[in-house]
């Protein structure tokens, strides 16, 4: 039974709002420009290419479903209470094998020793065999590393072959889609200019950009190949407290981390957009109210506001129980309410840049013609203000998504962020308090906490400096006249 | 003023020169490049003598300033000089490494830019600013620093010297920072000055003081000026040696007397043609067709053929190389050294247009007992906020009391400095700024407190055009749905098959292809843009057109075509024009009646014979002596001191007595009243009956 929480369908409303806007856009050459210059430059693209990853994982995790339970009552399939997703059907192994607690990256043996009986009947005191990790071993001290290198290696190469496959593949069907297009527009003397496959892919070679985003396709295929053929038979990034995978721990607040960036900006945006343009072309009172509306909300400090309104919420939650079917429906509300309260407080930087831009605006000339016609103020604004201020907005946006994703990490870490059986980075840093206390220290909890978001954070914001690059005039201005 | 004047009456300028005087500057052959390999600056070669002034004449977007910053090596990123030769005192310049050139700049070469308000760091003091440039280049004690910035103030013309070097540029007006701009570029004594469109930014008066001020300095120093400009009449004022720039190519070179006797090249002479003035009033302007073209076009040809009426075939295929003529002109062009034509034919005297006829004049007679609109003692008021309550403490009276009347088919011309009011006025019309006291009425309905849907029926009548065709079309709209808009706004054309119908017929009315209509604006020129503009008024079918300086930020040559344009359209629709300029020549060629506004009212009025030719207030004297004029007659000097009042606190009695020759006592008490000079011609001044 398919399952849509409140931000699977707020994220489902974005990915739509995001195709919409893209095929408006290719009909718009203006539009389509700046675009192209983001594909022109090999930063840019590659960060997309790690991002869109990303992205992949997150989707795959919000495609939520209850599971039927074998036996049924009455004739009714029954569902079981647990809400998957498709994720964590595609990662069952990684799942589904829990450690009894703490063990380190690819170790055969648990973290902590325990009073093992012997076959011979004596109580020994050492570090026990871990029930999957490295369990098809005979003699882990002696075999580990060889397997590990061995597997290394074998998935290294599988995953290149499996990356050159389908880099060949999808060329064919791009190439194949390219030319019915080309034959169906009529227009088909250009198909012979284009000569045979490898005369274009020595010419792609030489186009930089596509070459580095090909050398990254193929070292992330290596990568995931490797990861892949490890994780089957070992804990890649360890084990965690009561044993769970710390790998499908990290990929599964890849989901966390997106809702809370993408989410919240979804909220916040009519926010931004609404007033900062409606206080920079009114002016007068209404300029003033919203002025000292923001000048207010962002002078609170905003850890306690969200902190406030999210022990609100967690004590309202607790008093109506019966209102979620299960606790997966009930962390997910606090999450979204957690990007509402985000969203809420963080319009105000976004406002403020939109207001200033406007007033700016509002002093052209075309505004003024559009006024000396009788244009309606409504009008203007969704006709001339909007469309000129988009480009503010985009870069704002994409510049505050790596923002909100440390900002979440924050907050779990004081304890007034997403739900504890949420898995977010801002949870595993929180656990990996206690463990970088112990003795002997547990490293990898906050390690792949960090990895994994640093990568995110770094791609998003390599990204968002290529589009912005890409959507400044003053920047692009000598390839303009060239 | 007769317009049949001789030519030859060019004033001469104070020379200073040596009689064999060396060559300061020699540039040969230099090449600045894109990285991409176009081509900004094409083989440029000029000399320089010690003392003279060298004009670099030519349109925006011919690699003027470029050629400039390439002499200081001073290019942005992405353009590199790519081949040539620049000496400077026997110097070569390219040679040297980056810190030898730091010396250079300052030191042997300094330079001055456009735009005053940009040029000056506004956190420091003038004086620190200057005393920077000292330190730099002079090894002087603090003291002798100190001394030395009061002295170069005082002889850029700065009063109070001692006390402006203390202050910020804040707190000097726009003719003070550039003056302050030419004492930091004095200060590292350079023997060669570049100016790069040093006047463009200022008003006419303010124009006229930092010419001479440069004239003045040149003369005491015996620096080299390198003017850069794209104005005919400062050249007219200052050069000794002009060199025309299309294109990035110099392509004719003559000391400044041959070259306002006889412009050679094609381009020279078009130049001259497209100046407007009143002996051409009744005929249309010599428009240069196209716009200047992009850079790193063909090389293979004459780069003016296409825009040439006198191109043949051999100006398509060839590069024209140098030509001497006689009288020791230099050109680039294929009629001197063919068989096509004697270089008399070529060099037919552009500037003594045939006696105009009056055929202009007649049409609009019929219109004036009824005027279409009449504004009556129309003000605007600006109050001035103050303290937590931002009570009202005063108004700026940006218009106070205007009065006209503009009948149907004439064109009015609101003439006056910049900060006068002029284009307050406009908006007042248009009811875009709420006046706050007086009358409108257009076609016979009165605008001023009518609300917005009367007021929407009356939008049509009256539409404007506006001074920066960049700013005045919405860059994310197409074409047609800029022209579209003020027939959606006020419901003009029924369906949309008739709207585009009347879309294709506006385009072709102003003149450009019908298929433009699906581009967006940056893929047009300024001069394409400003059609547009005109296009989509023209859209709503008005009878009166608010023209705010629709031509200050064109080239001369496409402002030809613009004002061409508006002519014909005056022509054929019987159009009213309230025409804004600051531009006297441009009014002098298009406008029926002048008014003289000055701080907020208007100081005189009258036909442009009138006011123009024979004015009566001191201003209006002021302002027309202080236009640079291509025929090097001057009228008798009236030079303005100091600047224009602020709008907040006008001075007592006549606005105009602090900076006015004549003033007497009565004019400082009593804001003088008005003086019927003729049926039309109206002053205020105590001593216009004299």
């Amino acid at each position: 039974m398919p399952v849509i929480l409140w931000t699977d369908a707020m994220i489902f409303l974005l990915l739509a709002t995001v195709l919409a806007a893209a095929l408006w856009i290719r009909k718009r050459p203006h539009l389509v420009l700046p675009w192209q210059r983001v594909a022109k430059g090999s930063v840019g693209m590659v960060s997309l290419l790690v991002l869109s990853l990303f992205v992949l994982v997150g989707l795959l995790d919000t495609m939520h479903y209850r599971a039927a339970l074998p036996e049924k009552s009455n004739g009714q399939t029954v569902y079981s209470a647990e809400v998957l997703s498709v994720f964590d059907a595609l990662a069952i192994g990684l799942r589904s094998r829990t450690e009894k607690t703490y063990s380190a990256p690819l170790a055969a043996y648990l973290y902590a020793k325990e009073s093992i009986e012997t076959t011979d009947g004596k109580i020994r005191r050492d570090y026990p065999r871990l029930l999957y990790g490295g369990a098809h071993l005979a003699d882990p001290q002696r075999e580990l590393q060889g397997d590990v290198l061995k597997r290394t290696v074998v998935g290294a190469l599988v995953g290149l072959l499996i990356g050159i496959f389908l880099i060949v593949v999808g060329n064919t069907v791009i190439r194949f889609f390219v030319k019915s297009r080309i034959d169906r527009s009529s227009t088909g003397q250009e198909i012979s200019k284009d000569g045979s496959g490898i005369f274009t892919f020595t010419k792609a070679m030489k186009n930089k950009p596509f070459r580095a985003l090909l050398i990254t396709a193929l070292l992330m295929a290596m990568l995931l190949g490797v990861t892949a053929n490890l994780a089957a038979v070992y804990h890649v990034l360890g084990t965690d407290k009561v044993g769970q995978d710390v790998l499908y721990l990290a990929l599964k607040s890849i989901r966390t981390g997106l809702v809370i960036g993408t989410v919240t900006t979804l909220v916040m945006l009519p926010f931004a957009l609404l007033l900062g343009i409606a206080a920079g072309y009114m002016r007068g009172w209404v300029d003033d109210v919203i002025q000292y509306l923001y000048t207010v909300l962002s002078s609170i400090p905003s850890v306690l506001l969200i902190a406030a309104a999210v022990l609100m919420m967690q004590v309202y939650i607790e008093m109506h129980p019966e209102w979620f079917e299960t606790s997966a429906a009930r962390a997910d509300l606090r999450l979204l309410f957690l990007c509402l309260i985000l969203g809420v407080t963080s319009w105000t930087g976004l406002c403020r840049l939109l207001r200033g831009e406007t007033l700016k605006l509002r002093e052209m000339e075309y505004i003024q013609a559009a006024q000396a016609f009788g244009v309606s103020s409504s009008r203007i604004l969704t006709r001339h203000i909007v469309p000129n201020v988009m480009h503010i907005v985009l870069i704002a946006v994409v510049m505050d998504f790596s923002s909100l994703v440390l900002a979440e990490a924050v907050l779990s870490y004081v304890g007034v962020g997403v739900d504890p059986s949420t898995m977010s980075f801002g949870t595993l840093i929180n656990s990996a308090r206690m463990e970088m206390g112990r003795e002997p220290m547990v490293w990898w909890t906050l390690a792949a906490a960090f990895g994994f978001m640093l990568v995110l954070v770094l791609a998003a914001n390599l990204f968002a400096d290529a589009v912005r690059d890409a959507f400044d005039p003053r920047l692009n201005r000598t390839e303009a006249v060239a | 003023m007769t317009s049949n004047h001789s030519i030859n009456q060019l004033r001469p300028l104070p020379n200073a020169l040596p009689e064999k005087a060396e060559f300061l500057l020699n540039v040969d052959g230099l090449v600045t490049n894109l990285n991409n390999g176009a081509r900004i600056v094409d083989d440029i070669s000029f000399s320089i003598k010690q003392g003279e002034t060298f004009a670099l004449l030519g349109e925006s977007g011919c690699g003027k300033s470029m050629t400039a910053l390439s002499l200081m090596r001073l290019l942005p990123d992405g353009i590199r000089i790519a081949s040539g030769d620049i000496k400077l005192d026997e110097e070569d310049i390219l040679a040297l490494p980056e810190y030898a050139m730091r010396r250079v700049r300052g030191g042997q070469m300094a330079m001055i830019f456009q735009e005053p308000g940009l040029s000056l760091n506004p956190v420091m003091t003038v004086g620190d600013q200057i005393a920077e440039t000292l330190k730099l280049h002079q090894e002087l004690g603090s003291d002798a620093i100190r001394s030395r910035c009061v002295e170069l103030l005082e002889q850029v013309g700065i009063s109070d010297a001692p006390r402006r070097a203390y202050e910020y540029p804040f707190q000097l007006s726009g003719g003070m920072k550039q003056r302050v701009m030419i004492a930091m570029a004095l200060a590292g004594q350079p023997k060669l000055l570049i100016a790069d469109e040093p006047t463009t930014a200022l008003d006419v008066t303010i124009q006229a003081q930092v010419l001479k001020l440069l004239r003045d300095t040149q003369q005491k120093t015996g620096m080299t000026l390198l003017l850069i400009t794209h104005d005919l009449g400062v050249v007219a004022q200052m050069a000794h040696q002009v060199g025309v720039m299309y294109a990035g190519q110099i392509i004719e070179q003559a000391p400044r007397e041959q070259l306002f006797a006889r412009p050679a090249h094609p381009y020279t002479q078009k130049l001259f043609a497209a100046l407007p003035d009143a002996g051409r009033s009744g005929q249309p302007l010599a428009a240069i067709p196209g716009n200047v073209p992009s850079l790193g076009a063909s090389l293979a040809a004459c780069r003016f053929a296409p825009r040439c009426d006198k191109a043949w075939a051999l100006c398509h295929d060839k590069v024209p190389e140098w030509t001497q003529l006689e009288n020791g002109q230099r050109v680039k062009c294929h009629l001197y050294t063919s068989q096509m034509g004697s270089e008399e034919s070529n060099l037919k005297v552009p500037l003594s247009p045939e006696p105009s006829t009056a055929s202009g004049e007649g049409s609009g007679e019929e219109g004036r007992d009824s005027p279409l609109l009449q504004v009556d003692n129309l003000q605007v008021y600006f109050p001035i906020h103050k303290g937590i309550l931002q009570r009202t403490v005063g108004y700026v009276k940006a218009v106070d009391g205007v009065s006209m009347n503009i009948p149907a088919g004439r064109t009015l011309a609101l003439v006056g400095e910049s900060g006068c009011g002029k284009t307050t006025v406009g908006k007042a019309l248009l009811q875009l700024i709420t006046p706050t006291a007086g009358s409108v009425r257009f076609a016979g309905h009165e605008l001023i407190g009518i609300n917005a849907r009367q007021l929407r029926k009356q939008r049509a009548g009256m539409q404007m055009i506006f001074q920066d065709p960049y700013a005045s079309l919405n860059p994310k709209m197409r074409i047609a749905e800029i022209l579209q808009e003020g027939m959606d706004a006020l419901s003009i054309a029924k369906n949309s098959d008739e709207r585009q119908r009347r879309i294709d017929e506006l385009l072709e009315q102003v003149g450009l292809e019908k298929s433009s209509k699906w581009r967006y604006p940056h893929e047009f020129s300024g001069g394409q843009r400003q059609r547009i503009a005109i296009a989509r008024v023209l859209a709503v079918n008005p009878n009166l057109l608010i023209c705010d300086e629709p031509t200050s930020a064109l080239d001369v040559s496409v402002q030809a075509q613009i004002l061409n344009l508006l002519k014909s359209l005056q022509q054929q629709l019987k159009l009213s024009y309230l025409f804004i300029s600051h531009n006297l020549a441009v009014v002098e060629y298009l406008a029926h009646e002048v008014y003289v506004m000055y701080l907020g009212r208007i100081v005189e009025r009258g036909t442009v014979e009138e006011v123009l030719h024979a004015p009566k207030h001191p201003y209006t004297r002021a302002l027309l002596s202080a236009v640079p004029r291509i025929d090097g007659q001057v009228m008798q000097t009236v030079r303005l001191s100091g600047e224009t009042p602020s709008p907040s606190h006008p001075p007592q009695g006549c606005h105009f007595h602090t900076r006015c020759v004549h003033a007497i006592a009565e004019c400082s008490a009593i804001y003088p009243g008005e003086t019927i000079i003729s049926a039309t011609h109206r002053v205020h001044c105590h001593r216009a009956a004299e």
